[in-house]
């Protein structure tokens, strides 16, 4: 891969890993909040159905996973194993795609 | 002796493994987590059904360690983009700790609720 994707990557990685600071405090809060009385279907679909916010927050959320742990899990991979290259490259994109096109069918199961 | 154990027996490299493993973990969660959301595609009961497996004490202690894995790479990463983006001053020393001790804190906020 040139230097210049390289450190389009770099950047894609920490901007999306600012993005996901906020919404992990914001996930964990909800975490901890939903848990108090036991996970039921009726509160989490009560919070989330029809509501246009969380529907945004979530979609936001997944664009950021999927941009953040793909590259993650690519680092991980070359430096564990030594794999580089065009095709480590294209894996990344496809899971990338793949993890988004999956989360946002979880947020629309929610929202819908 | 430069990739020795007492080379690498430092605060930053025990770090660096809690945040390359916490990440590795919660990547490969994601899909599970997503494929558990989608039940309610099939209807409320469906994500219930799925729910009611969760209130199995060993998924509930599995879920702990998820929640706390995530508020490990949380406070590592946000350590980590201190340490990039501002310019460096004595107190990120200190960073190492607050990590930690944030990612405790959730930990047992949800263990509390959880339990």
């Amino acid at each position: 891969m040139n230097l210049r994707n390289q450190v389009l990557l770099w950047a894609a990685q920490r901007y999306s890993a600012m993005v996901l600071a906020l919404c992990v405090v914001v996930h964990l809060i909800v975490i901890v909040y939903a848990v108090r009385n036991g996970l039921s279907a009726a509160e989490i679909l009560g919070r989330t159905r029809g509501n246009y916010g969380w529907f945004a927050f979530y979609a936001l959320f997944v664009a950021a996973i999927a941009i953040h742990a793909p590259i993650g899990m690519r680092t991980i991979v070359a430096e564990t194993f030594g794999w580089r290259g065009a095709a480590l490259d294209a894996l990344t994109l496809v899971s990338g795609m793949a993890l988004a096109l999956w989360g946002w069918r979880a947020v629309f199961a929610v929202f819908a | 002796m430069k990739n020795g154990y007492r080379a690498r027996n430092h605060p930053a490299y025990w770090a660096f493994v809690v945040h390359r493993g916490s990440g590795l973990l919660l990547a490969v969660f994601l899909p599970f987590h997503f494929w558990a959301l989608g039940q309610a595609l099939a209807g409320a009961a469906a994500l219930d059904g799925f729910l009611r497996w969760t209130e199995l004490p060993l998924v509930k202690f599995a879920e702990t360690g998820l929640v706390l894995l995530l508020a490990a790479h949380l406070a590592g990463g946000v350590r980590l983009l201190m340490l990039e983006f501002l310019a460096w001053r004595d107190w990120q020393k200190s960073l190492l700790a607050v990590a930690a001790g944030v990612s405790l804190a959730v930990g047992l906020a949800f263990v509390l609720n959880v339990v």
